[in-house]
């Protein structure tokens, strides 16, 4: 029998008023898997990792991690599973310095007292692995570029060594250079086990790095697709809804009116 | 954590080999540090710099107009003066730090004395306790707006503002029929701001201590980046700051001694403020604080708890406000209706502001209150003392106030054209 997935989500809704922006969603992230969550703009991906990552907790709907439920009501839930997230906007205090964003609410302590030097030293030795452009670490955020304030994100999201990593256009802010260090890195942390989902709008970087790929459509399913042997078009087709992979509830005929 | 700019310095260069000559190691750290100042001016954290500019000018003009301004004597009664609304100041920077107001800590510091005052003259209380008590009635006002704040999501200004009334309404209750309430002249709340260490040892004592610790600190987490092989300020460096806080220090103790001596307000003030400035720059509680000035909902998806923190900083607030409260009473004696007038909240918030803390949130410390304080003291002070009457003096600082939170306001928009670049 194979090993229970990492995490994996059945029948999850989530509806904001009265607006249902996910409905019945069925996702699996497995160890050494990278998994592609792609879909047209209002599909639902970013509400998808708020869900996952607890900013927005799911309304219905059942979340397994190693195979056994549990409930991730708030951010704490999921950091204390492992699972990690870079957010689209990236989620940055611009008044902490890169030190105290990175280590932003799990600092470490001495004495009772904030161990800057020690966090100051576990950064350096993150972001040295990173990227060859190290910011001041003691420059506030808002102060960055806009790639340095990304690897910053990025780099927050691996401390702690999280088993899933969610990452929401993760490249999308960057040049070439830094986008494909981050693609260096999304492979790596596959070797090493990690379960990572990717939102990217990037076909290239999905059929290049992606193992599967989960399409959204309008807040629901529409396909999972192993993205070694199903064709680019068939992919495309179903983000942008040519191909209904699940069939579209239409009202009850006896609705009342 | 402006103040963290540890650049890498090699540890020991060869050509350090020679000894330099003093002079000339101490220009050479100063080199250094404006270098790194206009780094940071670059970016557009002006800091504290605008305020020691405007306490320079004040004090060179007012002591050009009236030679008696800078004497012992008045300095002392100033570094006095400003305690009391000074540590309501220091309660509000950690509001302001969030990027909110709080409008209630004029009447939440009335009714503290108002309470400690009903309980200790009109009902026999024993002082410390209704001292105590005083105390802990701004902790529970401060708590119970803290907690409306961060519950219902309505702004604190707007919360604080309802407390303005509520506590104010209940400061008059308390007082009930006596328009005024004397202290004891001799008592423990009125030594707060009339006792003197009359002994030149206390403060050069305190000069010392402050200044050995700040030495020590430095040194010992210096020697901890060197042997991690961590970028470090070098020895020169933090000589030559510790050496520029000396000559403050003991400067003012000198002043200090040449009329009465270091007075027990200025004492307390001093180490409430360094004790809260360590607590919100090197304590788990105070990096939350920063962070939720920063940006609530970052701060909420590092998996802080917002509403705990909100609801800790009002009670700060409130606590600070009672406390500086009582530091006013003792310094007239005497609680009145008229106690925690509207102008002393404007003060307050203009001190923090003045100091360099930001209306925005996220940057500032409880220093800039005293820095704050000191000039809006110092104005008043030098209008009183040249006879220049009290409209005057509200403009003035009005002017100030309003030069800050345009200097404010520019360095952030500088600020983010940096961070765009």
């Amino acid at each position: 029998m194979p090993a229970p997935p990492l995490l994996a989500l059945h029948g999850v809704c989530k509806r904001f008023g009265v607006v249902e922006v996910l409905t019945d969603i069925e996702l699996e992230i497995r160890a050494g898997q990278v998994v592609a969550l792609l879909g047209d703009t209002g599909a639902g991906k970013s509400t998808l990792v708020k869900l996952i990552s607890g900013v927005a907790p799911a309304d219905k709907g059942v979340i397994e991690w190693e195979g056994g439920t549990v409930q991730i009501r708030r951010p704490h839930d999921a950091r204390d599973l492992g699972i990690a997230t870079v957010y689209q906007d990236l989620a940055l205090c611009g008044n902490l310095d890169v030190v105290g964003n990175l280590f932003l609410g799990r600092e470490i302590r001495r004495f009772g007292f904030l161990d800057e030097m020690e966090m100051e030293r576990r950064t350096r030795h993150l972001l040295e692995r990173l990227t060859k452009d190290v910011p001041d670490l003691r420059a506030r955020v808002v102060s960055l570029s806009g790639d340095q304030r990304q690897t910053v994100a990025l780099a927050r999201s691996l401390l702690g060594d999280p088993r899933v990593l969610l990452l929401d256009e993760p490249t999308a802010a960057l040049g070439i250079d830094q986008a494909n260090e981050v693609l260096d890195l999304v492979d790596e942390l596959r070797d090493r086990g990690k379960g990572v989902l990717l939102i990217s709008h990037n076909l290239g970087d999905v059929k290049a790095l992606a193992d599967r790929a989960a399409v959204l459509r309008l807040g629901r399913n529409n396909g999972f697709f192993d993205v070694n042997t199903a064709p680019q078009e068939t992919i495309l087709s179903s983000i942008t809804g040519a191909t209904e992979n699940v069939p579209r509830r239409t009202a009850a005929p006896d609705a009342g009116w | 954590m402006a103040d963290n700019d540890t650049r890498a310095e090699p540890a020991a260069p060869p050509s350090e080999a020679r000894r330099p000559r003093p002079g000339q190691a101490v220009a050479r750290a100063a080199e250094s540090w404006v270098a790194a100042f206009r780094r940071r001016l670059g970016a557009g954290e002006v800091g504290k710099l605008p305020a020691v500019l405007v306490l320079a000018a004040v004090w060179i003009t007012f002591q050009s107009l009236n030679e008696n301004f800078l004497s012992p004597r008045n300095l002392s009664n100033l570094s006095v003066d400003i305690v009391g609304t000074g540590l309501i100041a220091v309660g509000l920077v950690f509001v302001l730090l969030l990027g909110e107001l709080d409008l209630s800590v004029g009447s939440i510091s009335a009714l503290a004395a108002a309470v400690f005052a009903v309980l200790n003259v009109n009902n026999g209380v024993p002082e410390w306790l209704a001292l105590i008590i005083g105390v802990l009635a701004g902790t529970v006002a401060g708590t119970v707006q803290g907690f409306s704040f961060a519950r219902t999501r309505v702004p604190a200004f707007v919360v604080t503002l309802a407390g303005l009334l509520t506590w104010n309404g209940l400061m008059l209750y308390v007082l009930g029929t006596s328009a005024t309430v004397n202290l004891d002249e001799n008592g423990l709340v009125a030594k707060l701001t009339s006792h003197y260490f009359t002994n030149d040892a206390a403060a050069y004592g305190l000069a010392a201590v402050g200044v050995g610790l700040v030495f020590l600190m430095s040194c010992l987490d210096r020697r901890r980046r060197k042997a991690a092989d961590m970028p470090h300020r070098s020895l020169r460096e933090t000589a030559v700051r510790t050496g520029g806080l000396a000559v403050i220090a003991f400067a003012s103790a000198y002043l200090l001694n040449r009329f009465q001596g270091l007075p027990l307000a200025l004492l307390i003030f001093l180490v409430v403020v360094a004790v809260l400035d360590v607590i919100l720059r090197r304590t788990h509680y105070g990096r939350q604080v920063y962070a939720l000035g920063g940006g609530v909902e970052a701060a909420r998806r590092a998996s802080l708890s917002v509403a705990r923190v909100r609801t800790a900083v009002l009670a700060v607030s409130g606590t600070m406000a009672a406390i500086g409260g009582l530091f006013l009473a003792s310094r007239i004696t005497s609680v009145s209706q008229g106690s925690g007038s509207s102008i002393l909240l404007l003060n307050a918030i203009a001190a923090a502001v003045i100091g360099g803390t930001s209306l925005f949130g996220g940057r500032g410390t409880t220093w800039s209150a005293v820095l704050g304080m000191l000039v809006i003291q110092s104005i008043a002070s030098g209008m009183a003392i040249t006879d220049t009457p009290a409209a005057v003096q509200f403009m003035i600082t009005g002017g100030v106030l309003f030069a800050a939170v345009v200097i404010d306001s520019l360095s952030r928009r500088s600020q983010e054209a940096h961070g765009r670049a």
